[in-house]
């Protein structure tokens, strides 16, 4: 009996939404009585993995198979799957990323388990039963979920737990062969195709996040999004008409329709707030809203807000931040 | 080709999410029900597939009560050829997953394709699940899908960019956007579609993996602290010092 934890892995390096997931596991662990293994997945250095120590993570398997260094569905799920009965695993968790829940909706039928995406929480267990807190209405609400199934699956929604550090602690990193035949990889991708980052920060994985509207006029004023973003080590995103009409790239639209966000902080730059927008942001943890128009929605959901021009308020928030050195 | 697209009954999305007294059941009183936002990328893709290939079937299923006919109507009124529901309420990911395989398997479709998630439960479960199931390839989430034959090949969404994945039919795929502009019903849609068949049948079995115990509303926001413009600047010390963000 144990927790496995399924941390994803790019360029060698745990992905930060895995190392929340990491601290989770073990922390879940710990309430059991019991240790957290991890399994991992993608290209990672030996190092980086040994690293799980400090999140609580005692022993990781790694599969050296080069073909696993991209997503396949098949073969991850047969990888993990093959884990979790090695080490007996009554609790699989694993990012609410679209690897994890990928994955975990193929695992929760090959290994009979209860799934539960999108969970905020550490589970409740007393009195033998087992109840996680999950997002659910698009984030305007939360359930309550029961996993009865004897064994479960946890996603678990990006910061949504802050990872720990226990600095100089590390994990045995064990080699480990699932026998993955030629067969497992028929569904390999072909290619893959890498967008350019603002600033090398992935949005769904982002802590700060600039987001602009159709307030920003054009595209040709995103440098006054970007300067903002850069001087704070944030992501870029935007409402979903500035994609719709190309001024930016799908994969930086947010909300009901878009990718799910729920950083640190969210500044909503000439961004109306229109109920769908907000269902993909409203889990942030600070809003921040500069709209010139003082009845925009957004204002409501906000914690700060600035009414006034996008276009003389951003250069003055990107010189406060440098300011900061 | 012989397609097979899931649409779930889901809140509008502008609707006020409120719950029952005692907070065990979403509350339905007044509230308009639509084809899941996500679900319309995949039912529109299908016809769009279809029509371009001018042959094949499009067949929509919902797995739902009588009071979902309305939607599987207008997803019939935007171009499918014929629906199936499976008469039950779906009780969770696993039980719906389950009525879909079974539906599959027995009508023998060559593609399943249903949205990337619903938008009130937001599980992004039942794709995979029904992948595992009937043993085939699973693509989610899929920004494009196109035909050659036997062979589909998808653009799958990963976190920074995106796989060039490419599968032979049977296959399962859950759809989001950009993959196509979804469609709105004209009004000879509307009207073939009351004449179009729609087969009502009973549930597989009555399996759930999970039970929602209890709804509750996020806590109510404080109130926005209004900055003046001319002291921008000022927001910067606030995220520092006091939201502690920066
Ligand atoms: C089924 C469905 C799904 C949807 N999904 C999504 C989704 O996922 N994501 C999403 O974003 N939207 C979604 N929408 C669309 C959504 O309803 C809104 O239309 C959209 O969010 C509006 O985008 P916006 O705020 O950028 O533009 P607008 O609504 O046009 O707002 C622009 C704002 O900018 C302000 N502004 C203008 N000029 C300036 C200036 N110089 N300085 C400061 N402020 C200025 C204006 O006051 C206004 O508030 C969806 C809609 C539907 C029906």
């Amino acid at each position: 009996m144990s927790v496995l934890v399924v941390v994803e892995c790019d360029k060698g390096e745990v992905k930060k939404s895995s190392l929340e997931v990491a601290t989770y596991g073990a922390q879940l662990a710990a309430q059991l009585g019991t240790s957290a293994t991890a399994i991992a997945v993608g290209e990672a250095s030996e190092a980086s993995l040994a690293r799980l120590g400090e999140q609580g993570i005692t022993k990781v398997l790694y599969d050296k198979e080069p073909r696993l260094k991209d997503f396949v569905n098949n073969a991850y799920t047969k990888l993990i799957a093959t884990a979790a009965q090695q080490e007996d695993a009554k609790v699989i968790v694993l990012a609410n990323s679209n690897i994890g829940a990928t994955v975990g909706s193929r695992l929760s039928i090959r290994l009979q388990a209860s799934l539960a995406t999108n969970v905020v929480e550490l589970p409740k267990t007393a009195g033998g039963q087992f109840t996680v807190k999950r997002g659910a209405f698009s984030g305007k609400a939360f359930s309550d979920v029961v996993l009865s199934g004897e064994r479960k699956i946890i996603a678990v929604k990006k910061n949504s737990i802050e990872a720990q550090h226990e600095a100089g602690k590390t994990a045995e990193v064990v080699a480990f062969a699932a026998q993955l035949s030629d067969a497992d990889f028929a569904d390999a991708p072909k290619q893959v195709v890498m967008q350019d980052q603002a600033g090398g920060i992935l949005l769904p994985e982002a802590e700060r996040v600039v987001s602009g509207g159709r307030g920003m006029k054009g595209p040709e004023n995103w440098h006054l999004i970007e300067d903002l973003a850069k001087a704070l080590g944030a992501a870029t995103a935007c409402s979903k008409p500035v994609s719709d009409v190309d001024w930016r790239p799908h994969h930086e639209h947010v909300g009901q329709t878009g990718i799910t966000v729920s950083p640190n902080l969210y500044i909503a730059c000439g961004i109306s707030g229109a109920i769908q927008h907000l269902a993909g942001v409203n889990s942030s943890k600070v809003i921040v809203v500069i709209n010139k128009d003082p009845e925009a929605p957004f204002f409501k959901a906000a914690n700060y807000g600035i009414v006034g021009d996008v276009f003389d308020v951003l250069p003055k928030l990107t010189a406060a931040v440098k300011a900061l050195g | 080709m012989k397609f097979l697209v899931c649409i779930s009954n889901v809140p509008d999305t502008t609707t006020k999410i409120t719950f029952t007294p005692d907070n065990k059941e979403f509350n339905k009183a007044g509230v308009q029900f639509v084809i899941n936002p996500w679900d319309e990328y995949a039912l529109t893709r299908a016809i769009e597939l279809k029509e371009a290939a001018g042959s094949g079937t499009v067949t929509v299923l919902n797995v739902g009560e009588a009071d979902t006919e309305p939607n599987i109507r207008k997803a019939l009124a935007i171009g499918a050829d014929d629906a199936i529901r499976v008469n039950a309420a779906p009780k969770d990911a696993f039980f719906v997953a389950e009525q879909i395989a079974a539906i599959a398997k027995e009508g023998a479709y060559d593609v399943i394709l249903m949205g990337k998630e619903s938008i009130d439960y937001n599980g992004f479960q039942v794709h995979g699940m029904v992948g595992e199931l009937l043993g085939i390839p699973t693509v989610a989430p899929a920004m494009k899908l196109d035909m050659s034959g036997n062979t589909a090949t998808l653009e799958r969404e990963i976190e920074g960019g995106k796989e060039i994945v490419s599968v032979n039919t049977p296959f399962v795929a859950s759809c989001q956007q950009p993959m196509c502009e979804p469609r709105i019903p004209n009004m000879r849609g509307i009207m073939t579609a009351r004449t179009k068949p729609l087969k009502v049948v009973a549930a597989t079995g009555d399996a759930a993996r999970t039970q929602v115990q209890e709804y509750a509303l996020p806590p109510k926001k404080q109130g926005v602290k209004l900055i003046p413009a001319e002291s921008a600047g000022d927001l910067i010390k606030l995220l520092r010092n006091e939201a502690k963000v920066i």
